[in-house]
């Protein structure tokens, strides 16, 4: 058969953007399998400071979430993210990103119903707020969070910092949550073994002590 | 049916879901019960993962024969393919799409799934590919059958293909079900009918003949549009007229938000 011309009324037709549907309970084989799963986000030449987050997800019930998945995104060890919108205004132009940091970790939960990253301490990032910010203003150290489980509908995102980090009572997304519930947004270091500090950082859904979550 | 359709949604509520529909019945424990917390797109939200995968072979993408075994899946052949698009219809290149599916019988493979289906040994459910440079994907698969839950007395899902997809940007990142057309459980189905009525037609893929090869496969198109990094934030209708959006005019925006909720 030979093609037609393409014309005006062949023109493509954007039908809108897709709506969110529940990963389900039946995820695990695909987005879970060894080779999608991202626990460990450092190589041995990954430049930074070696840290483990991990924590649970809990319900309303306070019952932990077995069946939740967790994905994280976050900046290499000097501010940088390996992606090509990070150009690198400013003093950190003389840095490139880490080639041996992607910065990007999914977990599944383990069986204790746990998640965890083995990773590095990003770090500072520029605020840099769409449509456009000439403030020149810097983010605290931090880690984008993504919690998928049967029973979300949607995704729901927040954020990871660091209890210990001075830079957090500057940071101007911390500035946005009500100061009674930033408590919730920060990993607390709660060990260190040979290879690293140990940071917990618990994703209550629902109810007392509820985690913080965004809309962007 | 009447279910509570809870106010928290992120992101265009005439499109997405809310965390709380409590039809379906997992919601009812694991959504949040208070505002969102709106906030600007950063650079962390502006970049993201990328493909994140880098060994992908083509019998990723060919459900029928990656289970390994040398054998064939049984069903009913299907190519489901389209283009994974931007807000402003341009192509998404080079993104991870992961898709995962019951068989023909309605059956995963999976431990929580025990119902009695049959499994079929040379069908894993499981597939992936990589969108090329004009935003295409292609999937080899067959048609995924009904299959039975536990959320209300003699529920069924409709026939699905659940789809992940990781886009440009942290914000594009998507977790949604490809449908169907005319399946008369779609007005029964709780997860379905979450999403707002105008949008769900969004997630139906349409026959295509000319997708479809002959003595071979039936063919489905389906193209998705991602939130891209340049999205309007959703704020009040006021606030998106402004081309300059200040911390302070955010912090309203969140406050009015917080009082509508
Ligand atoms: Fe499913």
């Amino acid at each position: 058969m030979s093609a037609t011309t393409p014309t005006a009324t062949t023109a493509p037709i954007t039908p809108g953007i897709a709506p969110s549907q529940t990963v389900g309970p039946f995820f695990l084989n695909c987005l879970l399998r060894e080779d999608a799963r991202r626990n460990v986000l450092v190589q041995p030449v990954t430049a930074g400071q070696r840290i483990r987050i991990e924590g649970r997800v809990l319900d309303g019930d306070g019952e932990p979430v077995l069946d939740a998945l967790i994905e994280i995104w976050q900046a290499d060890a000097a501010g940088r993210y390996h992606h090509p919108a990070d150009t690198s205004a400013g003093t950190r132009a003389a840095t490139p990103p880490d080639p041996a940091f992607i910065g990007f970790g999914r977990s599944g939960m383990d069986e204790n119903g746990a998640y965890w990253f083995d990773t590095i301490r990003p770090g500072a990032v520029p605020f840099d707020a769409a449509p456009a910010d000439q403030s020149g203003r810097m983010q605290a150290p931090h880690i984008c969070v993504m919690v998928f489980a049967r029973g979300l509908l949607n995704s729901l995102a927040t954020r990871l910092y660091f209890a210990d980090d001075p830079a957090n009572d500057a940071d101007p997304v911390l500035a946005l949550v009500p100061a009674a519930r930033r408590e919730t947004l920060l990993a607390r270091r709660v060990s260190s073994d040979g290879s690293g500090a140990v940071y917990r950082f618990d994703i209550i859904l629902q109810g007392a002590g509820e985690t913080v979550f965004f809309n962007f | 049916m009447i279910t509570t359709i809870g106010a928290i949604v992120r992101g265009d509520r005439e499109v997405f879901p809310p965390y709380l529909y409590d039809a379906y019945r997992s919601t009812i424990k694991r959504s949040p019960r208070l505002p969102l917390v709106d906030v600007p797109l950063t650079l962390s939200e502006r970049t993201g993962p990328g493909p994140a995968i880098s060994a992908i072979t083509p019998e990723d993408a060919d459900l029928t024969r990656n289970a390994g075994t040398g054998g064939e899946a049984i069903g009913q052949r299907i190519i489901v393919t389209g283009r994974v698009l931007d807000e402003r219809g341009a192509p998404v290149p080079h993104t991870l799409l992961e898709i995962w599916q019951a068989n023909a019988a309605g059956r995963y493979v999976h431990r929580a799934d025990q119902w009695p289906g049959p499994l079929d040994p040379n069908f894993l459910g499981i597939g992936r590919c990589l969108s090329d440079a004009d935003g295409f994907y292609r999937f080899l698969s067959i048609r995924p059958g009904a299959y039975p839950w536990k959320n209300h007395p003699n529920a069924w899902r409709p026939a699905h293909i659940h789809f992940s997809l990781l886009g440009p940007s942290w914000v594009s990142r998507l977790v949604t079900q490809l449908y169907f057309p005319d399946d008369p459980l779609h007005a029964l189905d709780p997860i379905f009918n979450a999403v707002p009525a105008p949008a769900r037609p969004r997630l139906i893929a349409r026959y295509d003949h000319s997708v479809t090869e002959p003595e071979w496969a039936l063919g489905w198109r389906w193209d998705i549009v991602l939130r891209g990094p340049d999205a309007t934030p959703f704020e009040a209708p006021q606030s998106s007229q402004t081309s300059q959006t200040s911390q302070v005019s955010q912090a309203a925006a969140t406050t009015a938000k917080e009082g509508a909720q």
